[in-house]
């Protein structure tokens, strides 16, 4: 264990100093739980927290992907770094996955300002936050001034993952059926600039007006996010869209939103991060005291219940003792 | 450590100017359907991007689909740039329309650990990656 | 009691007197996974109406063939596709096949050719005469066809993303080897909706793509009248893993949709449509093939007629060159092959195909060689001359089971197009890969049928013998790469640079108007303009296509 420390000071030694295939070591470490993990986190924490975050959701064959390259070209001409999550549903049957959005970036591949990874999205409960977040943390130390994590948005983990940006884009297609009504309510909420892609189809406007309608209805924010048409295919309106971001990244600083922002991330994380801390504490002492077993199969045959159960359980290893003690 | 969260991470690539990408397919959804998470490329890459791809994707095995017969010229090439990029311990893998006598030289001159042919069973290299892998396992 | 009713209770009889009897198998299908029945009898083709569904030998709707005398007037073509090494390699491989009786040259290219791409292109390295022959300019074509008079032979080019190109190559040898352009006859294939769907050798997007096939439609009936412009091709479909329904739909609504273009880009359809032509694969089920071609000339009959109104009959005959499947053939014990090859190639002969190429038993190990080539060519003259089915015209037809196989692909295909049309046609099914996951799920149920040994591969995956491989494969010396690139900066020399970078501005100055594009590249092939040069220049307006990530 002592020699595998020593490796992993050397591969955050490594990525500080912009090596790719630190980064990508580095990502597999945090992606896999591996026990080294917290370590290598606490190391690389202080040089977290300049990078901007811009979360990418909408439906499956949406663009996603397409704009992302798109929006690259623009990120690059105007002489930044960029880190890319590209996140693809894990098979609930195999826990397999196959990860193809890079197919569309492939043009970026080989600039070394440009780092890309693609994630599934293995299905562990909660894992999907919080190793795309601590993901980014590794791309964020790496020097990547843009951050994107590009994801899928149907589901409650997505909009987990959009938490963690500063930036949200939903993305929408005319053709694709998704008109407005069908968006979820959760994923219109989050959304700080709205992307209509394909505009070059039928219905496009129709869709603005529709998303248009939705925010008039929603009354004065301090934010409107805009409603922009894009073509990724040909990249009409990615400037746009670039443009908007920029705007709002601007209105987060000068408001003061960012820092609130990031103090609720750093609030949810330091929460999480305590919750983690306790409930491993709690299971390894309740490994080494108590037959859990037993336990279980008393309560099964209905001669305990789990109720009472649980409270001798953390009496046992001392958990509210302890506390008290130092409490008073 | 938590075992679930560990996938074997496999680059299918297609490196090359043919498109026949049936078996390269094909083969990414059998090690996606066997628990293994798939890297495509996409067709028409050169050996630069399939490298810089295996490595920012940090995968535990290549796999190369050419059916075009530049295999002798593409497979070596790619091995080599792995190696300097300090991936050599990369399983590196190659499929496609491979003649016997090519093979054994790839083979013998460590150009690949691997060669799987048509009428390869999808089991066969499943089976293959999977013992592999696993000894091999860094982390 | 009708004949009908007694047919039926004799139906029923039979039906208990096979209950009680055990088959091989639990569920009996086409290798496309069609369901078949035990046997087949008059109540299957109760609906069909010989007049209306078949009808006579050249006449609509065309089922039993598009020749009033099929092969007793002449045979079909035997057209081996060859290509490889450079002009000079292939030139001597196709003298040597019209010297052993072959009727129609077929050209290979090798892939940079295929992508738009000179030989010393980065991206060409160690593919060079690899699959096919490396051609870059107009001095490639003029070695390609020495000493080979191309008005006395049809040549087939399969080309496509670059198609126009090459076609001006060989039109400009034409012109230089004093033949008039209206004496030219041959094929390009040319057919770029199956790229995207299939075969994946695409260069510009779908729009641009479009426009060069409908500006060759228009250059070619004004100038080139004898040449086939179009080859729309199921055989990259069926390579990629389709079902026999799945190619068939696929490429006729291919087909359909270059109809729709040429019409939109305001030709009339009878200009156009006697010109185009179709490629099928020949795959292993052997009537489920017969019964493909015969229900793929009665839909585009139809089609033709009642919904794009075409008044000349020879817009209503589907024409079609076939291959036989490569994808059927095994490395193991290749010299299997040569039965596989056979089979198939009688039923695309029993299809009524106008031209074949058989494929040689090394094909899946290599390029062929030239004994194997032979023997290839050798099997399409045995079953021409020695079988006897070449002697009377569709004689499978008025089986109950091929007439009914037949009419239920042709319903089957017309689901399709029912689904295409849902999904807003061709370009659009392609643009949300419609086409690539059926084809995708095909291929992988395929490969799974075939591991678990639910479909017996002979040689494969049963009766396998673990033999080595003894055959003699053919070998592209290394060499030729190196030489092909001497001989393209020795033309970048001697040949007048000022007038190929004008000709290069003026092809991309009207590739961004409407007007037709054909001639600016015919006067830049002339030049010597390279293949390489012109496509850069076209990807400058029109871009590149980028694939779906679908699985």
């Amino acid at each position: 264990m002592a020699i595998r420390g020593v490796l992993m000071h050397q591969l955050v030694k490594d990525l500080l100093n912009g090596n790719r295939r630190a980064a990508a070591r580095l990502i597999t470490i945090v992606e896999n739980e591996d026990d080294q993990k917290r370590s290598l986190l606490k190391e690389i924490y202080p040089h977290t927290g300049n990078a901007f975050i811009v979360g990418i959701t909408g439906a499956p064959g949406a663009g996603k992907s397409s704009l992302v390259d798109r929006l690259l070209q623009q990120i690059r001409s105007d002489g930044l770094t960029a880190g890319i999550i590209a996140v693809d549903p894990t098979s609930p049957f195999s826990g397999g996955a196959i990860l193809g959005d890079r197919i569309r970036m492939q043009d970026h591949a080989l600039d070394s300002a440009v780092f890309i990874r693609s994630m599934g999205t293995r299905g562990s409960l909660g894992g999907l936050s919080r190793s795309t977040r601590e993901a980014i943390q590794v791309l964020d130390a790496f020097g990547k001034d843009i951050i994107i994590v590009e994801t899928v948005g149907v589901g409650q983990s997505e909009v987990d993952i959009v938490k963690t940006a500063d930036s949200t884009v939903v993305m929408l297609t005319p053709a694709g059926g998704d008109s407005v009504q069908t968006i979820k309510a959760g994923i219109m909420e989050i959304a700080d600039v709205f992307v209509i892609n394909k505009a070059d189809l039928p219905g496009s406007d129709r869709s603005a007006t529709e998303i248009n309608m939705m925010l008039d209805m929603n009354g004065e924010k301090p934010w409107r996010p805009p409603v922009l048409s894009t073509v990724s295919i040909n990249g009409e309106g990615v400037n746009e869209l670039w443009l908007a971001l920029q705007e709002h990244r601007q209105y987060l600083e000068e408001s003061g939103k960012l820092l609130e922002v990031r103090k609720q991330r750093v609030r949810r994380e330091l929460t999480e991060q305590v919750e983690y801390l306790v409930k491993t504490r709690i299971w390894e002492d309740v490994r080494d005291t108590i037959e859990l077993d037993d336990l279980v199969e008393k309560i099964t045959k209905r001669l305990q219940d789990p109720y009472s159960a649980a409270g001798e359980l953390l009496e046992k290893i001392n958990f509210f003792k302890e506390d008290q003690g130092e409490g008073v | 450590m938590n075992a679930n969260a560990k996938k074997i991470r496999v680059l299918v690539a297609k490196p090359g100017l043919d498109g026949h990408d049936r078996g390269a397919r094909v083969v990414a959804r059998a090690l996606r359907d066997a628990g293994m998470e798939v890297i495509y490329t996409g067709l028409h890459q050169t050996p630069e991007q399939v490298v810089e791809t295996a490595l920012q994707e940090d995968v535990d095995v290549v796999g190369l689909s050419i059916l075009s017969g530049a295999h002798m010229t593409i497979a070596p090439r790619i091995k080599e740039m792995l190696k300097e990029k300090d991936m050599g311990d990369v399983l590196f893998l190659v499929g496609g329309i491979i003649p016997g006598e090519d093979a054994e030289k790839l083979l013998a001159e460590g150009n690949a650990d691997q060669i799987f042919t048509p009428g390869d069973p999808l089991d066969k290299i499943i089976n293959y990656i999977n013992g592999r892998v696993n000894i091999n396992r860094k982390s | 009691m009708s004949a009908s009713d007694s047919l039926k209770k004799y139906l029923v009889k039979w039906q208990q007197d096979m209950h009680n009897l055990e088959e091989r198998e639990e569920k009996f299908t086409t290798i496309s996974g069609e369901p078949l029945k035990a046997l087949y009898t008059p109540l299957d083709t109760n609906s069909l109406d010989y007049e209306n569904d078949l009808g006579f030998p050249g006449s609509y709707p065309y089922t039993r063939g598009v020749q009033p005398n099929m092969y007793r007037g002449r045979l079909w073509t035997m057209r081996q596709f060859s290509g490889f090494g450079d002009a000079f390699d292939s030139n001597k491989r196709y003298r040597y096949l019209l010297g052993q009786g072959q009727t129609g040259l077929s050209v290979a290219f090798d892939m940079p050719t295929i992508m738009g791409y000179d030989s010393d292109h980065e991206r060409s390295f160690g593919e060079v005469g690899r699959c096919g022959v490396a051609i870059d300019s107009l001095e490639d074509m003029e070695v390609l066809f020495n000493r080979i008079p191309l008005d006395q032979v049809t040549t087939s080019m399969t080309i496509n993303g670059p198609a126009a190109i090459i076609w001006c190559m060989y039109l400009a040898n034409a012109e230089k080897q004093g033949i008039k352009l209206s004496d030219l006859g041959g094929t390009i294939q040319n057919d770029i909706l199956k790229e995207y769907i299939a075969q994946k050798s695409w260069i510009f997007p779908p729009e641009p793509s479009m426009r060069l096939i409908t500006d060759i439609f228009d250059f070619a009936a004004e100038n080139v009248p004898c040449w086939n412009t179009i080859s729309i091709s199921g055989y990259h479909i069926r390579e990629a893993g389709s079902t026999a329904v799945q190619e068939l739909a696929f490429t006729l609504a291919d087909g359909f949709a270059y109809v729709e273009a040429g019409i939109k880009a305001g030709l009339k359809v009878d200009s156009f449509a006697p010109r185009l032509s179709f490629f099928f694969n020949a795959h292993m089920d052997f009537f489920e093939e017969v019964c493909k071609y015969r229900a793929a000339r009665r839909i585009w009959a139809r089609r033709m007629k009642e919904k794009y109104g075409a008044k000349d009959p020879r817009s209503l005959k589907l024409r079609f060159h076939t291959q036989t499947a490569g994808c059927s053939l095994t490395a193991q014990e290749p010299e299997n092959n040569i039965v596989r090859t056979a089979l198939e190639a009688l039923s695309a002969v029993l299809g009524g195909t106008q031209s074949l190429h058989t494929n040689s038993m090394d094909e899946v190990l290599a390029l062929p060689t030239e004994k194997a080539v032979k023997i290839a060519l050798r099997t399409q003259q045995v079953i021409a001359h020695e079988s006897g089915v070449a002697n009377t015209i569709d004689p499978l037809a008025g089986s109950y089971f091929v007439e009914s196989l037949t009419a239920k692909m042709e319903a089957e295909a017309e689901e399709y197009f029912n689904r295409i049309d849902q999904l807003g046609g061709v370009l659009a099914a392609i643009d949300c890969g419609f086409f690539q996951q059926e084809i995708a799920d095909a291929a992988y149920t395929y490969q799974k049928a075939v591991d678990s040994c639910k479909r017996v591969v002979v040689g494969e995956n049963r009766y396998n013998s673990e033999e080595p491989v003894q055959i003699e494969l053919l070998k592209i010396d290394p060499a030729v790469e190196e030489k092909q690139v001497g001989r393209l900066k020795e033309l970048k020399q001697k040949r007048d640079n000022n007038a190929v970078n004008r000709s290069l501005v003026d092809l991309k100055n009207t590739a961004a108007k409407k007007d037709n594009i054909i001639p600016k590249i015919f006067s830049a092939v002339k030049l010597y303009a390279t293949e390489g040069e012109i496509v850069a220049a076209l990807k400058e307006v029109f871009g590149e296509y980028r694939e779906k990530p679908l699985f």
